[in-house]
């Protein structure tokens, strides 16, 4: 379990980043990313995932899909 | 004209020299009485006019002489505002929070070491966005340590919406930043609901009034805790007709309370290419004459700042010009050493020069008073710097509007024009918009002006002369008064220049 940025709508604002309690989300390139080894979508650490939560543009940090 | 051919443009013009500089300074000697004056305002006192006398934004005054340059190190915030959008960039476009690169601290060293060398009129650094600057703390506080080792003297600022500023504070007061910007658009939360649509505090995400409340405790917190430090504040409010423009009168007893030091009322930008909320809904924003009207009724508050230019948050230069773009990441040197040496000879020419000019600004104000004329006069004037009428008709990018009236020659705002003359060459439509934009303006002083835009602006009822070129702002200004308004009250004639 752990979430996603989609590049795409990211305003690449750094507020995730700068958020993130597991520093599970750092620049690659021009984009951010969220490692999925560290994301632990902020469960037992607060109410709802923190990137989600300050991100200026709504669902752009989102559930990324179970990997098959 | 007795006015001694001088120019801090041309002093500071590439390539530097500081001899040249240092020569300059010696031409003629000391002609004028006030060598040495400390060109301090009477009403101001002197722990506050130490602190404003070279920053550009905090001083109408040092905005003729001293630049500024933001670096964009704080990126992320905390707030949604309904003005704001920060995804869209282009060269061109000078709007608060807009970058075309994010630094990192070490980045940000390197290119304000740049910039002090090569623009000596450098005398404040500050730290402006795109995001928060006190949300974003560890990257702002970690450029300040780093720049305020290597450049002693130069001045520390921030821009911050207040929300995260009270768990800094005393910080901020530990590093000496002087001067904080603190935009407060309302007192009011139901206003401030219309605002911004949700801040993010204490890790939780908040929306309407209840955002709007705990933001405006915040931000009344943030002006005490300030001013019980003695850090100077300037509030920024934005002006957006049909939301908050009558209530920034309540926003403005609010913060003189709570011993705001300026208050600094800008017009909203919202063109729909921006993409904006606002843009996109189609709020529009206020007109110059309607921005006028507003500090108008707000003068006797707040003192009120009008030279704002709502810069982009990495501009490099004087207020009006930016040259951010000599200075992007790409142009810095790999390695670089700051050397004090052009600053310092910069100070020394504008501590001479701008004695002269307080000198002839008060003499000024003594002749239009003894005109005892009840007329106002408004005039736009087309200026580099330095406070002289030095920039020629086509090439100005913007003109500096004063008003002339029985109590002196005070500036009140500055008109943003698309330059007439592009490579010699004057396009009519660009005229007509350069026209519209002085709206309300009598008389356009600049350094030189040819006889077709000069008919032009005359047919709409503008006079534009150069016969001014190179004289003190407000002594050219006091003698076009005089002449239009005035009796001669002695055998002596208007006192042009120091």
């Amino acid at each position: 379990m752990a979430l996603k940025i989609i590049a795409s709508q990211c305003t690449v604002c750094g507020a995730c980043e700068f958020e993130c309690p597991n520093g599970a989300i750092r620049m690659k390139g021009d984009i951010y990313i969220v490692d999925p080894k560290k994301c632990t979508e902020c469960d037992g650490q607060f109410d709802e995932p923190q990137c989600a939560a300050v991100c200026p543009v709504p669902n752009t940090c989102v559930k990324a899909a179970p990997a098959a | 004209m007795s006015s001694p051919v001088f120019s801090l443009e041309a002093l500071v013009s590439a390539p530097i020299s500081v001899d040249a500089m240092r020569a300059k300074l010696q031409e003629g000697g000391c002609s004028s009485t006030s060598c040495g004056s400390s060109a301090k305002p009477d009403e101001m006192p002197e722990d506050v006019w130490d602190k404003i006398k070279d920053h550009p934004c905090y001083s109408e005054e040092a905005h003729h002489y001293f630049a500024r340059m933001h670096v964009a190190v704080a990126p992320a915030c905390n707030i949604q505002c309904n003005y704001c959008n920060r995804k869209y960039d282009c060269a061109n476009e000078s709007r608060p929070g807009v970058v075309s690169e994010k630094l990192t601290p070490d980045q940000a060293l390197r290119k304000v070491v740049t910039v002090a060398n090569e623009v000596p009129q450098l005398s404040v650094l500050g730290i402006a966005g795109p995001g928060d600057s006190c949300y974003d703390w560890k990257k702002t506080k970690a450029t300040f340590d780093a720049v305020s080792r290597e450049i002693p003297d130069i001045k520390l600022c921030l821009s911050t919406n207040g929300l995260a500023l009270p768990d800094h504070v005393d910080e901020i007061a530990e590093m000496n930043v002087d001067h904080v910007t603190v935009t407060i658009n309302m007192v009011d939360p139901e206003i401030g609901a219309k605002i911004y649509p949700w801040i993010f505090h204490q890790h939780k995400r908040y929306t309407g009034v209840e955002a709007a409340r705990i933001l405006h405790e915040r931000q009344m917190l943030s002006l005490e805790m300030l001013r019980d430090r003695g850090i100077l504040v300037k509030v920024n409010s934005v002006m957006i007709p049909g939301i908050n423009d009558e209530h920034l009168l309540d926003v403005n007893a609010w913060v003189k309370e709570r011993g705001a030091f300026l208050h600094n009322v800008m017009p909203l930008i919202s063109a729909p290419e921006h993409g904006t909320h606002f843009g996109l809904t189609g709020q529009r924003g206020p007109t110059a004459m309607e921005l006028k009207a507003l500090q108008d009724k707000l003068e006797g508050g707040a003192k009120l700042m009008r030279h704002c230019r709502q810069c982009r948050a990495d501009a490099v230069g004087l207020l009006g010009e930016d040259r951010g773009q000599e200075f992007t990441l790409d142009q810095l040197p790999a390695q670089i050493r700051y050397d004090p040496s052009k600053r310092a000879a910069y100070r020394e020419v504008v501590a001479h020069e701008r004695g002269d000019h307080q000198v002839n600004k008060q003499a000024v104000v003594a002749q239009l008073r003894a005109l005892g004329a009840e007329q106002t006069l408004l005039v736009a004037v087309a200026t580099k710097g330095g406070g002289r009428i030095n920039e020629h008709f086509g090439h100005a990018k913007e003109f500096q509007v004063y008003e002339a009236g029985p109590g002196g020659v005070t500036f009140v705002g500055h008109r943003k024009v698309d330059s007439y003359c592009l490579g010699g060459f004057g396009e009519d439509a660009t005229l007509d918009g350069v026209i519209a934009a002085l709206e309300g303006v009598e008389v356009v002083l600049c350094a030189k002006i040819g006889d077709c835009p000069k008919e032009s602006l005359e047919a709409a009822g503008i006079r534009a002369t150069d016969r001014y070129a190179l004289d003190y702002i407000e002594a050219a200004i006091g003698a076009v008064y005089a002449e239009q308004f005035g009796r001669r009250v002695t055998d002596a004639p208007l006192m042009l220049s120091a």
